[in-house]
């Protein structure tokens, strides 16, 4: 008896343990985060949806604490994910309460990362549950996967290189479900439909993704409030 | 020949009903422009449907290039009657006046005699869809401004850069301008056959809805004779508004998806103009004229 309450006390210690480790993690990577109070930066923007044939466009990301995110497009129309593009790192990491649990280890883009599932624990939060691809030694998340109530699951690959000691990506790959299209030919006046089934096919079940090139980033040089509204 | 085509012409355009059709599409087009100003946004939702569940389509969607499109998209259909209302006249009015055989006495032959009709025809379809062209592109412009243009197709979208549109349009209203002649040709054909101008226009809007009726419902029995009717290659404008995308689903700048659709359907809109110029000569050569 005595042999099983001190195993069930180790495993527990050694749970406990791994959840502070995913903490003082996260808490590290919110740590290099908060170094930028706000940015605007420039980037090429590609939407890669099966069925929707756009051009690749210029695009300009505002950012400021605590989670406030608008893109704008300099020019022309953009084509974003339904709401999914405002949940950015730091509006995941921003969570007031959640819980952190350490799902061990995985390897994103060749590099070894810690993964750390984020579960909040408000009841209305939006987001059921994320989970965070942490590379532990230069404390980047380079992966993240949400699961959202309103607007379903997405994930968010990053890229670092020049902005890498304050977090900042210089490529974000943001890829989402999209629901199969058809639309019907009284509304599009089309009648004349000479596409192969095969061809039709090719644009149906697929994921969508939206990727983010960031050419310049201007960071802590104040961005007024008017921008996000 | 010269002498002819400008006095056909003139009489075109002395005629009150040659400016019916220039009113009723000023009409037409202003009513659209009036009701996209107040509820485009509206407008906008429903061709965008099931597509703003899953994504989020930002900028100014209802512009002038959008505008102009819709309006291409309903009118081109109407426009042939107006065509028609011209075009069936220039032989069989003649007829019905009484005037034909007097200008068949003058020193011409019969075939200078339909070519400069023809021709004078040919003017006024393109004066009509050079109007059409400006009321719906420029004036469109002026009103809702200028954007990439996003187009809902059966099976896919399709979102044109604004500084890749203008040629597209250049090129519909050539092809359009060659989709009308045809109609022209169509009802100066049916014209010769009557010695009154009801029967032909009436015969040409009759011919044009029911190959329209063939040409857009997809019965595998018609999609067989589909290929061969007019009206099918009538909408191959639409054509400049579709791009080709490379390998990583980028759409190609100044690319068209289908140009052999767009040069195919063109030969064969000229050879119905061609066609139906020279049967109409053939027929008038061979016609005993008693009026």
């Amino acid at each position: 008896m005595k042999k099983i309450i001190t195993a069930c006390l180790l495993l527990l210690n050694i749970s406990f343990a791994n959840a502070q480790n995913a903490d003082a993690l996260i808490k590290k990577v919110k740590a290099k985060l908060e170094q930028v109070n706000d940015y605007v930066a420039e980037a090429k923007m590609k939407t890669d949806v099966a069925f929707i044939k756009a051009p690749i466009g210029k695009v300009k990301v505002y950012y400021k604490k605590p989670n406030r995110l608008k893109i704008v497009k300099d020019k022309g129309i953009s084509i974003l994910p339904k709401g999914g593009i405002s949940m950015n790192t730091s509006s995941i990491l921003g969570m007031a309460n959640c819980t952190t649990i350490d799902a061990g280890e995985a390897v994103v883009s060749g590099i070894k990362t810690k993964v750390i599932k984020l579960l909040p624990t408000d009841d209305n939060s939006e987001i059921i549950i994320t989970t965070l691809y942490i590379d532990e030694a230069n404390s980047l998340i380079k992966k993240s996967a949400t699961t959202t109530r309103e607007n379903g699951s997405f994930e968010m690959e990053m890229f670092y290189n020049t902005y890498a000691n304050l977090g900042l990506p210089d490529k974000m790959i943001f890829s989402f479900n999209v629901k199969d299209y058809k639309m019907p030919k009284g509304v599009t006046l089309d009648f004349d439909d000479d596409m192969k089934p095969e061809e039709k096919a090719k644009l149906k079940h697929k994921k969508g993704k939206v990727e983010f090139t960031y050419t310049s980033y201007t960071i802590n040089k104040g961005v007024a409030d008017s921008m996000f509204k | 020949m010269y002498t002819l085509f400008k006095v056909e012409l003139y009489k075109i355009f002395k005629r009150p009903r040659t400016y019916i059709a220039f009113a009723a599409m000023t009409a037409l087009i202003t009513i659209i422009q009036l009701g996209l100003k107040v509820d485009g946004k509206e407008y906008i939702e429903f061709v965008l449907g099931d597509l703003s569940n899953t994504l989020q389509v930002d900028g100014k969607l209802c512009n002038g290039y959008f505008v102009c499109f819709c309006i291409l998209n309903l009118l081109l259909i109407h426009v042939p009657l107006l065509i028609a209302l011209i075009a069936a006249d220039m032989i069989s009015g003649e007829a019905n006046m009484g005037t034909l055989r007097l200008l068949l006495s003058k020193p011409i032959t019969r075939t200078q005699f339909v070519v400069a009709k023809f021709l004078a025809a040919t003017v006024y379809t393109l004066l009509l869809l050079v109007w059409i062209a400006f009321l719906a592109l420029f004036v469109s412009i002026f009103i809702f401004g200028t954007d990439d243009i996003f187009l809902v197709k059966n099976n896919y979208a399709v979102q044109i850069a604004s500084n890749d549109i203008m040629w597209r349009y250049l090129g519909a209203f050539f092809f359009a301008a060659l989709a009308m002649v045809t109609v022209a040709a169509v009802a100066f054909f049916l014209s010769q056959f009557a010695e009154n101008s009801i029967g032909p226009i009436v015969a040409t809007m009759s011919i044009i809805i029911v190959f329209t009726i063939f040409s857009t419902m997809s019965i595998p029995l018609f999609n067989k004779i589909k290929p061969f009717m007019f009206t099918t290659h009538m909408v191959a404008w639409k054509e400049f508004f579709d791009v080709r995308v490379n390998a990583d689903n980028e759409s190609i700048a100044g690319s068209i998806q289908r140009p052999d659709k767009i040069i195919n359907s063109a030969l064969i809109l000229i050879a119905h103009i061609v066609g139906l110029v020279s049967l109409s000569a053939y027929f008038l050569k061979k016609k005993d004229i008693l009026s």
